[in-house]
């Protein structure tokens, strides 16, 4: 109460005539409510050891339920994720919401395979989300070629950087190459916003085009005798459309990265990653080639991250280095490593955890920070490893054996 | 006396000024247990090191006799011994996959197999037959090794959360999936009690009997080195001062006053 009162509880306010200070108790009253209960949680929980036990146990059933459950979570949540455009609360704000989770679901994926699997740090992942974006941005532009051409190669051309960075930061591990991954990061954006012949610098590149239903463009403006979406469907126009065609591509992009995540996993590769991120030594006496594996993990991840940039780009229909900042990497990362650490889930609850609770909150303003900066502390506290960190073996020799 | 594995020539490893091996020769045979022993800081570990491409020796030759062919292994580095040369080898300080499972250490072990066979991934993608039955094939063999040590039951829990004897074991077997001709263990019965050395040292014995493995063991324990070397070479500071059976070197005169000092 003593600290909170100068601190919060005084507030100044300029006016004409001079400095006012307006003192705001309900402020300091709510705070300190807060924190008493907060305390009083705490006794509560250290004079109790019944009470620690009794928390003890309800940890390890949920954690029981989620492994044995994890089946049926998925489920569900792929079928609310498939019925969300159609829910009646379901409006357009909403629905955008659900394009960036979406989207960040996707990176986090794309990023699991790198830093999960592969345990290679890499903070500069939007370095190959921004290769993906642009070289969407420019093929779709200047070749004027289609959406279902220019994915493909735009993932290709993000793999292509993911072994660019790759071959220099083979022989770094830990904080080094976190460190280089960091700097590529930046060297990307950086190049992006320099080199204004072909990228347009920090005017970017607009007028990208959408990408069309099986050909049927989304647009209401039409020539004589061509067929779009609305038309060809006897539909009303409507822009809701258009989105929600864009929820089901990224949707669909994202259900394909986790599908090749969760196969390549059961791979040789797969497990070759996961050794790596165990005891590279070892894996070398055992002949797995750390060269290699390490590339594929690179590339492959970029490869996702390219795909996810091109949906932006089309999405957005315009794109420019502003979007690219390091502050998306930290959230990838951050949404990797809250969700734990391999975990497919773990990044889905997470990227709604980061993304779709920071939008929701956005009318809290600066108190939504507090409050996912506390849950990040909790998590810490509680929950170190993410927030699932249970890690399936990839065969078994007994039990439910596939 | 069975066919020549590995021969040793004038092996030199220098670290700066520091001579770790000096001029070290001495070679192994096929079906036989060959012990390194020395004093700690002897080299034993540097050699180890050498043969199985994690240091580049100074000087010197080491040649691997398989199929009637030779293979320098100073050619390979690193992960190529174990592909290319089938020299495997264990950790001082124990090196598994800790939070994969057993099962899947052992499958890593198999990895360039399993590779090919997936078509470097792409079939593997596909989950085509093919790719399948190697992976079934791949477990079977991983079984073979977990039924021989005991370990199938454990086969689908965390190689981290085995006993210190279990994964001293697990360690070895996984060593053996990649199929090697000679198998480098070091200290293998090092923090072991008795029951479990007896244990490694049958396990050894059915190495070298029934898979015609070569084994170089850098080995403390002399119950385990006296129980089961064909053949003894004994280090002190980098340098060979006996060679023979653990018969001769129980009572060798050298090997007694580097372990124990020279009488003033």
């Amino acid at each position: 109460m003593a600290i909170f009162g100068p601190i919060v509880g005084l507030r100044t306010r300029l006016q004409k005539e001079g400095l006012y200070i307006d003192p705001q108790w309900l402020m300091v009253f709510f705070l300190v409510i807060g924190s008493a209960l907060g305390r009083f949680l705490i006794n509560l929980n250290s004079s109790r050891k019944t009470e620690i036990a009794f928390v003890k146990n309800t940890k390890l059933r949920i954690s029981n339920y989620f492994s044995n459950k994890g089946k049926h979570i998925a489920i569900t949540g792929f079928l609310f994720a498939v019925a969300y455009p159609f829910l009646p609360f379901t409006d357009r704000y909403l629905l955008d919401v659900g394009i960036m989770v979406l989207t960040y679901i996707m990176l986090g994926w794309g990023l699991n395979i790198v830093v999960g699997l592969a345990g290679l740090l890499d903070l500069g992942y939007v370095a190959f989300y921004a290769v993906g974006a642009y070289s969407f941005a420019l093929l779709s532009t200047t070749f004027g070629w289609s959406f279902w051409i220019c994915l493909p190669l735009a993932g290709i051309f993000a793999a292509f950087a993911g072994i660019l960075l790759g071959f220099p930061v083979l022989r770094l591990r830990g904080d080094y190459l976190a460190i280089v991954t960091l700097g590529f990061g930046e060297i990307v954006r950086i190049i992006l916003l320099n080199w204004y012949d072909l990228t347009g610098g920090p005017d970017g590149i607009g007028g990208i085009s959408r990408p069309s239903f099986f050909g049927l463009p989304f647009t209401n403006n039409l020539k004589e005798g061509e067929n779009s979406f609305h038309t060809f469907f006897n539909l009303e126009y409507s822009t809701a459309h258009k989105l929600i065609f864009l929820y089901y591509l990224i949707l669909i992009l994202a259900l394909v990265t986790n599908f090749f995540t969760l196969r390549i996993r059961k791979l040789p590769v797969g497990r070759a990653w996961e050794a790596l991120r165990e005891d590279e030594i070892a894996c070398k006496s055992l002949g797995v080639n750390p060269t290699n594996t390490k590339l594929t993990a690179f590339a492959i991840g970029a490869m996702f991250g390219g795909f996810a940039g091109a949906f932006f780009a089309t999405k957005q229909t315009f794109v420019s280095p502003e979007s690219f900042t390091f502050i998306e990497s930290a959230i990838i990362v951050a949404i990797v490593v809250l969700g734990g650490m391999g975990s497919q889930t773990g990044v889905v609850l997470a990227a709604i955890f980061l993304i779709g609770f920071t939008e929701v909150f956005r009318e809290l303003e600066q108190f939504r920070m507090i409050a996912f900066g506390l849950a990040m502390v909790l998590i810490m506290l509680f929950k170190p490893k993410g927030i699932l960190s249970n890690r399936e073996p990839t065969i078994k020799l007994h039990g439910d054996k596939k | 006396m069975s066919n020549k594995l590995l021969s040793v020539e004038n092996l030199t490893m220098k670290f700066g000024g520091l001579i770790a091996i000096d001029n070290l020769s001495f070679s192994a045979s096929e079906s036989q247990i060959t012990s390194i022993i020395g004093p700690n800081g002897a080299g034993k570990t540097t050699v180890f090191n050498c043969l199985t491409g994690f240091y580049k020796p100074s000087e010197g030759e080491m040649i691997l006799h398989k199929d009637n062919d030779s293979i320098s292994l100073k050619k390979y580095t690193d992960f190529k011994i174990s592909h290319k040369a089938k020299v495997a080898r264990t950790f001082q300080n124990i090196r598994l996959f800790s939070s994969m499972s057993v099962l899947e250490n052992l499958l890593v072990a198999q990895h360039n197999e399993l590779m090919v066979a997936s078509g470097y991934s792409i079939f593997g993608l596909l989950n085509l037959k093919r790719y399948k039955d190697k992976e079934r094939e791949a477990v079977e063999k991983a079984k073979y090794w977990l039924d021989l040590t005991g370990l199938t039951t454990r086969a689908d829990d965390n190689a981290g959360d085995l006993s210190y004897g279990d994964q001293r074991k697990l360690e070895i077997i996984r060593a053996m999936c990649t199929n090697p001709k000679l198998l480098c263990l070091d200290e293998p019965a090092a923090g072991l009690n008795p029951k479990e050395s007896s244990e490694l040292n049958k396990l050894l014995k059915f190495i070298k009997t029934e898979k015609q493995t070569g084994i170089l063991l850098i080995e403390h324990d002399m119950s385990v080195v006296m129980g089961i070397s064909d053949h003894v070479v004994v280090l002190n500071y980098g340098k060979k001062i006996f060679e023979g059976t653990a018969k001769d070197t129980r009572n060798s005169k050298e090997v007694i006053e580097a372990y124990l000092g020279v009488e003033e």
